[in-house]
């Protein structure tokens, strides 16, 4: 048993009688990169306040860092760096006092060490040369670099950011996704939440699917996919003989369109060997590949495809 | 350590907050002009009010500038220091939680009563800067524009310049103990709500109901508890020997009102979810 950076049992919180977070079941692995994907308003940033002690769960049980909360968010909290639902700030304040401001507020952090973090911070997230702007001179890219320099103040064992990449320019997101990888190599647990699947995709090990307040789906992302089928791919020109073969391997559900077939396979379908059989019965082959079916067609599968908000 | 368990630094940081905001600065330049414009109209003016005309104290600021400071006080009572209170009071949590810097400063982690204690404190910083402000614009405008000398009181007794300047301070620190009972429900009704000009707006509106209900003789024994009972009283501070009853009972009676809102914020801001 791995063990958990988080875990949460039968999380629940309603407003009224609507159930925002439905009895989810989180298990976030140490020193894992674990995407929370679920499209808009489907309960990730409540869940994300009840681990932070921001909002207080209707039911359910949280474990951070091993440690119950809310009673022990005090003395778990130090270890956390998050970024919820946007980064905040005061206007009429630098982004180096924005930072020297929670700092202060924190009572564990060191004093003699304050500068030295804010600094080491700022650098990290490329924004010392605008340190000493005022934020409502920033633009929402820098305020949310700000929000990442203020989730890195303290040396952390989790990160929590909310949806870290919004408001980017494509730069930008290049960067934080680089700056959470080299995050992720120190050791350090994160925990993202997205409604960007190719964001997910791109960066995490792990992955839980949210959809109207109910975990759908989670574990490592390698094991989603591959619970999807994947595609082998064929050109060629003499679509019958090809097809009689492929039946000939039990290889199902055949579709052709145009010049190309598709079809089921196994994970670890031999392609080369494939295509060997197919040439030495005298096929010509313009192209053949696997297709790993790609997260997203899961993703859709899971959460409805429709773009309205589902309550 | 000592700090540390204080949260001492938080206070300095929230002060430092506080004064970096155009804002503060402006209330504080406001309050300023009140003694200042009292005493520019009352040197233009070529009338001179017989004594019992107009406001206490006008008629003696032509004959000592020390008397602008007092009568000024006297003007921005009813309105416009409870205005500022209400801005700086009712903006405490409820600013926070609209700028969205509630959360980070919670899971810093600030504990909530902690940043509850951390944010009165701090406006009662600002009234103590806003009432000795006043104060001390009333002398220099008062020094500025009219004669200065010893100052005779209301009880006819005379005190020096030096211990005149006592007095203001006396006075200064008298309404800030006075407007700490509306500090404590500005803070309150702060922890209601999202929107800050709201909960100042509303802060506003109490003490401007206080004023009103004590202006109505039949509701005299409700009187002594609103916490704009005293607020007119400093003018006992200007006797010799002082009459230091008022201040007590003020002191006590504001104490009741930051006990009470003090208590209804705990169990309000503890408790909240915070969704902003």
């Amino acid at each position: 048993m791995t063990e958990l950076a988080i875990k949460t049992s039968q999380l629940t919180k309603r407003f009224g009688d609507q159930a925002a977070v439905d009895g989810i079941d989180l298990s976030v692995p140490k020193g894992s990169v674990f995407g929370f994907l679920g499209p808009n308003g489907s309960g990730k940033t409540t869940t994300i306040r009840m681990l932070l002690g921001l909002a207080e769960a209707t039911s359910g049980e949280i474990e951070l860092l091993g440690e119950t909360v809310p009673k022990k968010i005090e003395v778990v909290l130090p270890k956390v760096g998050a970024l919820v639902e946007g980064p905040a700030f005061y206007p009429f304040m630098s982004g180096r006092n924005n930072l020297l401001r929670i700092d202060a507020a924190d009572r564990f952090a060191d004093r003699s060490t304050t500068k030295q973090r804010v600094e080491s911070a700022l650098n990290r997230v490329g924004l010392a040369n605008a340190a000493n702007k005022k934020v409502h001179a920033y633009s929402l890219g820098m305020k949310q670099r700000l929000g990442l320099a203020n989730a890195l103040l303290k040396p952390r064992e989790l990160l929590i950011l909310d949806e870290p990449t919004n408001g980017l320019d494509p730069q930008g997101t290049r960067e934080v996704r680089n700056l959470i990888r080299s995050l992720a190599d120190e050791g350090i647990t994160v925990f993202v939440s997205s409604h960007l699947l190719s964001e997910i995709e791109m960066l995490c090990s792990h992955v839980a699917v949210m959809s109207a307040g109910k975990i759908v789906a989670q574990g490592a992302i390698e094991d989603l996919r591959n619970e999807e089928p994947t595609r082998l791919i064929i050109q060629t020109e003499e679509l019958d003989q090809a097809t009689e073969i492929l039946r000939n391997n039990e290889i199902g559900k055949i579709r052709i369109r145009g010049k190309q077939i598709t079809c089921e396979v196994p994970a670890d379908f031999d392609v080369a060997n494939m295509n060997k059989t197919l040439v030495s019965a005298g096929i010509s082959i313009e192209e053949i590949r696997l297709e790993k079916s790609s997260l997203e067609e899961k993703f859709v599968k899971l959460t409805g495809e429709g773009f309205e908000v589902v309550r | 350590m000592f700090a540390k368990s204080l949260g001492l630094r938080l206070f300095l940081s929230e002060l430092k907050v506080m004064f970096t905001r155009r804002r503060t600065w402006a209330m504080l330049a406001a309050i300023a002009l009140i003694p200042i414009l009292l005493a520019i109209a009352v040197a233009l003016s070529s009338e001179r009010l017989s004594p019992g005309e107009g406001p206490p104290f006008l008629a003696q600021v032509t004959q000592n500038g020390f008397f602008t400071g007092f009568t000024a006080m006297l003007l921005a009572l009813p309105l416009f220091l409870p205005l500022t209170v209400a801005v700086v009071s009712g903006d405490t949590i409820a600013g926070e939680a609209g700028l969205g810097t509630i959360r980070y400063l919670l899971i810093a982690p600030v504990n909530r009563a902690r940043l509850l204690v951390v944010k009165y404190l701090a406006s009662l910083v600002f009234i103590l800067a806003g009432t000795f402000t006043l104060m001390i614009a009333g002398a220099a405008i008062g020094a500025a524009l009219f004669p200065v000398g010893p100052v005779t009181l209301l009880s006819g007794d005379t005190i020096s310049i030096f211990e005149a300047f006592g007095r203001m301070a006396l006075v200064a620190l008298y309404t800030t103990v006075s407007l700490s009972g509306m500090a404590a429900v500005g803070l309150f009704i702060s922890t209601l709500t999202t929107v800050p000009v709201g909960a100042m707006t509303a802060t506003l509106v109490m003490s401007g109901v206080s004023n009103i209900l004590g202006n109505i003789p039949q509701l005299e024994w409700m009187h002594p508890w609103l916490f704009t009972y005293y607020w007119l009283d400093f003018a006992d501070l200007m006797r010799v020997p002082i009459e230091w009853s008022s201040l007590a009972s003020n002191a006590v009676l504001q104490l009741a009102w930051i006990a009470m809102f003090g208590a209804l914020a705990y169990g309000r801001f503890t408790t909240k979810d915070i969704l902003s």
